[in-house]
């Protein structure tokens, strides 16, 4: 809950941050990556969508480990 | 030719690969990205792959340079003594747009001055002069890209690569089909097993 919280309060300065260049690089892998499983649009935005979401957990999962870390510092 | 294609008429779940000729349009999904697909007749994955890859890339080329030191300098290669940029061998995955570099490195092998302002061209090596540009004109030092463009040179290199390497993926898909795709030949006979869906794999609704 601190880390979620901690997570929230660090957001507020996400304009200023570099993270949003991971944007296009999820996207762009998440798409190609499901194009070489699918042959069919609709299957491909379909895995495309999960792939990307589960890049951005992980991604998730450890921004608030590293608050967590720093915080316990 | 080498496609692979089901010899009988597929069933309506199944998807039809025509490949062509694979080693050609490997070839061409490497030189621009897209391009086997696109000769492949898959449009719709033909311009997937071209906007993603090449976007990746052209944005990764625009991060990593400016007006002052020259577009595109996180793509160069080098292969001198203290400068091996390992880096262009992911970048050379995209295929034509990173062939710059190599005309620009052959340039700077041969003294004669870079085009388009240093577009993809090697840095200079510390300490040293080349003889083609006056010396208040001296093309930057890998330090003073990495001093001048801060950390957008390290962006810029990391979308370049990324670009080329999703290249390689693109390619191989252009060569061999997508990877679940399996062709008619090697599938097993059938079973009666049931799918979750409640169909069975003949395609019949259980009842």
């Amino acid at each position: 809950m601190i880390g979620l919280l901690l997570a929230i309060q660090a957001g507020i300065r996400w304009q200023d941050s570099d993270l949003w260049y991971a944007l296009p690089l999820i996207v762009a892998i998440s798409l190609v990556y499901a194009a070489t499983r699918h042959e069919r649009m609709r299957a491909i935005l379909l895995h495309a969508g999960h792939t990307a979401l589960w890049i951005l957990g992980f991604m998730a999962a450890i921004f608030v480990l590293l608050i967590l870390v720093s915080w316990f510092q | 030719m080498g496609s692979i294609v089901p010899e009988s008429q597929p069933a309506a779940s199944e998807e039809v690969v025509v490949l062509k000729d694979p080693a050609l349009a490997a070839f061409l999904a490497w030189l621009i990205p897209g391009l086997g697909h696109w000769y492949q007749g898959r449009r719709p994955k033909a311009v997937l792959y071209f906007l993603c890859i090449l976007g990746t890339f052209l944005l990764g080329v625009y991060l990593g340079g400016d007006r002052q030191v020259g577009w595109g300098r996180t793509v160069y290669f080098s292969w001198r003594d203290n400068d091996d940029r390992l880096a262009y061998l992911c970048q050379i995955g995209v295929g034509v747009p990173a062939w710059p570099a190599l005309l620009q490195a052959n340039r700077m092998a041969n003294h004669e001055k870079f085009f388009a302002h240093g577009f993809m061209a090697p840095p200079r090596l510390p300490n040293t002069v080349l003889p083609e540009y006056p010396n208040a004109d001296q093309p930057p030092t890998l330090s003073e890209l990495h001093l001048k463009l801060n950390r957008f040179f390290e962006l810029g290199t990391a979308f370049t690569m990324i670009g080329g390497l999703l290249n390689i993926l693109a390619i191989y898909d252009a060569w061999g089909g997508p990877v679940t795709y399996r062709p008619k030949k090697e599938e097993k006979p059938e079973k009666d097993e049931e799918t979750p869906s409640g169909t069975t794999d003949k395609g019949r609704t259980k009842s």
